[in-house]
């Protein structure tokens, strides 16, 4: 039996009168990759943000690997081993490619806060960058200001700076909002191949992408966790049908 | 932060022929009064470059960053006294290092208060903090030597290995000395991974939390190092001047820096250096030429805030590429047109100026004011008439040339596709 490596236990969040996340419970286990799937304003993403840190949680806990995490700042839970990407590219559009990598990087390979060292000498974070680089296909624009980059490369550089750090688990919030057609189905095959042995949670809205990648897969509507399970499961599930599923896909 | 000053080989040989320039400068230029300046062009190259770990490396703006300077400076006139008095066995020429030790002292003390917060709030805590510390230095006597300020004599201590201090040329190598190492390490704190991360707090204080790092924790290490050397800044001036007074650590010296750094380009390490040169230099002639050389000052800084918010040194780096592609040569003739239209233009509005502030502030001296290479008689309705067509027909040509430079800048932009920014 393998340790869930994220547990949400009756998660809620209020913003003033508006409940948006209410009572949210879920287990996803280690080397699982999760989906997560909801109409727009469902809150998805507010449930990331109250997982990752950002916002604290009006009530309900948190734990990561058996840790409680509840209420902790972003940057303690990510060196817990969480990390995650933001749905509206949040990148450091000053610094060229490499260089977003690479901050990514620094704080897991150990060197911190640390000002008696050049950052491009450290041998471990350079071939750490070079291999992310080469994973999300951004070698050729290394040098290229991310602030310029395309939308599909932010996108890909989105990811490459949630998984740099090596964090075992990873959450993405929509990678793949707003590319084409091949574009997503390449982002799909990076996010496979970049989260291999890790623990994935991702929202996604393209139900094919998630029915193709997602070990289970949990619907949230309107703050509450409807349904989890395989994506057979979800298929058949007549609750989600009728809340959910059966006004946004019919063909599958 | 960008250090794209053409290859990295050619930017190695300029800082280098920097160094053995000023190294060289006081055989070149031999007058007593010309080292004096470059003492003070020294101390404030280190203390342009310190604001700069703010506010380019960490997107910062402090209002206040004269106070690290200032307390730093009265603890080293202190520390020269001790030294004289035999109570304290270190070299004077040491003094500055101490004097940094300070600066990261105060900078750690009032960075805790004001680097929690960034952006306004941190700008404004900055300004509370000034204003507390220029009150301060008027009530502590005892410390701050009330109105009249502080002195010493930097030549009381021992003399070290026949170094005593005693000449300007000492104090002047003695600057540069503690003003290429100061340099260096600021250079090397950018590429360091906390100087990385500095600069991705200050593009994304939000993201960075999600990479591992406290964004309040950089920024006061950042805060930290920069008061540092603006603590050796401090140093080296209390040893130059031998005096400190509160208008050191005054806000007025605060906004003097921002205003350097920011016109001498912040996006860039060389930016500062630009910046203090200039200005200090403008301080230096205007202000013995011109009772309206501070307005001369705020119409430069306003205009780089208009028109060239990169500074200078970001006007270089534009003109790098076309220099490398072999076609700056393009922009000369519209640069003189247009520059020479300005000129008219800046002639008409120094006339202007000078005329007013001699009726109103002169008036006493008599109508007649030495103008460039002429003496103008303001009395005269005529000298005004000239002088109102003069700025207006420049300010015409002005307008009707700056297209031209457009428009050789649209072409050298098109014709390199992807090597211009
Ligand atoms: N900071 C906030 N203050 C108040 N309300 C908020 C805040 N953040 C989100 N909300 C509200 O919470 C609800 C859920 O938002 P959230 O962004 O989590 O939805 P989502 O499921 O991610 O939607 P989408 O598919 O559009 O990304 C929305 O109605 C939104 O208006
Ligand atoms: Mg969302």
């Amino acid at each position: 039996m393998t340790q869930p490596a994220l547990v949400l236990a009756d998660l809620r969040k209020d913003f003033g009168k508006a409940s948006i996340i209410r009572g949210v419970s879920l287990s996803v286990t280690a080397g699982e990759r999760h989906a997560i799937i909801g109409p727009n304003g469902a809150g998805k993403s507010t449930l990331f943000h109250l997982i990752s840190g950002r916002f604290p949680p009006s009530g309900g806990t948190v734990s990561l690997h058996g840790r409680d995490i509840t209420r902790r700042s972003p940057f303690a839970i990510n060196r817990q081993g969480l990390a995650r990407s933001f749905q509206v590219s949040n990148l450091f559009p000053r610094l060229s490619v490499a260089e977003n990598i690479r901050c990514a990087v620094l704080w897991s390979s150990g060197h911190r806060y640390c000002f008696w060292r050049w950052a491009d000498n450290l041998a471990d974070v350079s071939a750490r960058v070079e291999d992310v680089l080469a994973q999300i296909g951004l070698k050729q624009r290394r040098d290229v200001l991310a602030g310029v980059l395309t939308y599909a490369e932010q996108r890909a550089l989105e990811i490459g700076i949630a998984i740099a750090g090596g964090a075992d688990v990873v959450l993405l919030d929509e990678p793949t909002a707003g590319m084409s057609r091949s574009e997503t189905s390449r982002a799909i095959e990076l996010i496979r191949e970049v989260t291999v042995g890790k623990t994935l949670v991702m929202v996604e809205h393209d139900m094919s992408v998630v029915f193709d990648l997602a070990d289970r897969i949990s619907v949230l509507v309107y703050g509450e966790i409807i349904a989890t399970g395989t994506a057979a499961e979800i298929k058949a599930s007549k609750a989600v049908q009728e809340a959910y599923l059966g006004t946004v896909e019919t063909d599958d | 932060m960008t250090s794209t000053f053409t290859s990295r080989h050619t930017g190695r040989i300029v800082w280098a022929a920097a160094i053995v320039l000023a190294l060289l400068l006081p055989e070149l230029v031999a007058s007593k009064t010309a080292l004096t300046k470059m003492c003070l062009i020294g101390i404030t190259i280190v203390f342009a470059l310190s604001y700069n770990v703010l506010l380019g490396q960490t997107g910062l703006l402090s209002f206040g960053h004269a106070v690290y300077f200032g307390l730093s400076g009265f603890t080293a006139i202190h520390l020269i006294n001790l030294i004289g008095q035999h109570q304290l066995p270190i070299p004077v020429l040491l003094v500055p290092l101490f004097a940094g030790i300070t600066g990261a002292f105060f900078g750690l003390l009032f960075g805790v208060l004001s680097t929690r917060r960034h952006g306004t709030a941190f700008a404004m805590i900055s300004l509370a903090i000034a204003e507390l510390v220029a009150a301060s230095s008027l009530i502590l006597e005892s410390f701050f030597g009330g109105e009249s300020g502080i002195t010493t004599d930097r030549s009381n201590g021992p003399a070290f290995f026949g170094i005593d201090l005693a000449s300007q040329l000492q104090v002047y190598y003695l600057i540069v000395g503690w003003g290429v190492l100061s340099a260096i390490a600021m250079y090397a704190y950018t590429r360091t991974p906390l100087g990385r991360m500095a600069a991705a707090v200050r593009d994304n204080p939000e993201r960075a939390e999600f990479i591992g790092y406290s964004s309040r924790m950089v920024r006061l290490l950042s805060f930290i190092i920069s008061a540092f050397f603006a603590g050796i800044a401090g140093g080296l001036a209390a040893i130059n001047y031998e005096i400190m007074t509160a208008t050191n650590l005054s806000t007025a010296a605060s906004g003097s820096v921002l205003i350097m750094v920011y016109i001498g380009g912040a996006g860039f390490f060389y930016g500062p250096i630009i910046g203090a040169i200039l200005i200090s230099l403008i301080q230096l002639s205007l202000s013995d030429i011109t009772p309206a050389w501070l307005l001369y000052l705020g119409l430069l800084f306003v205009v780089t805030v208009l028109f060239a918010p990169a500074g200078i040194a970001g006007l270089v780096e534009r003109h790098i590429p076309p220099l490398r592609a072999g076609m700056l040569h393009r922009l000369i003739p519209p640069y003189l047109l247009s520059g020479g239209a300005g000129l008219v233009f800046a002639a008409g509005v120094i006339a202007l100026l000078e005329m007013n502030y001699h009726i109103t502030l002169n008036a006493h001296e008599g109508p007649l004011l030495g103008l460039f290479w002429m003496k103008v008689d303001t009395g005269q309705p005529m000298a005004w008439v000239a002088a109102i067509i003069v700025t207006l027909v420049g300010f015409y040509l002005f307008r009707r040339t700056w297209p031209i430079v457009a428009n050789a800048w649209n072409d050298l932009d098109s014709r390199q596709p992807g090597d211009l920014r």
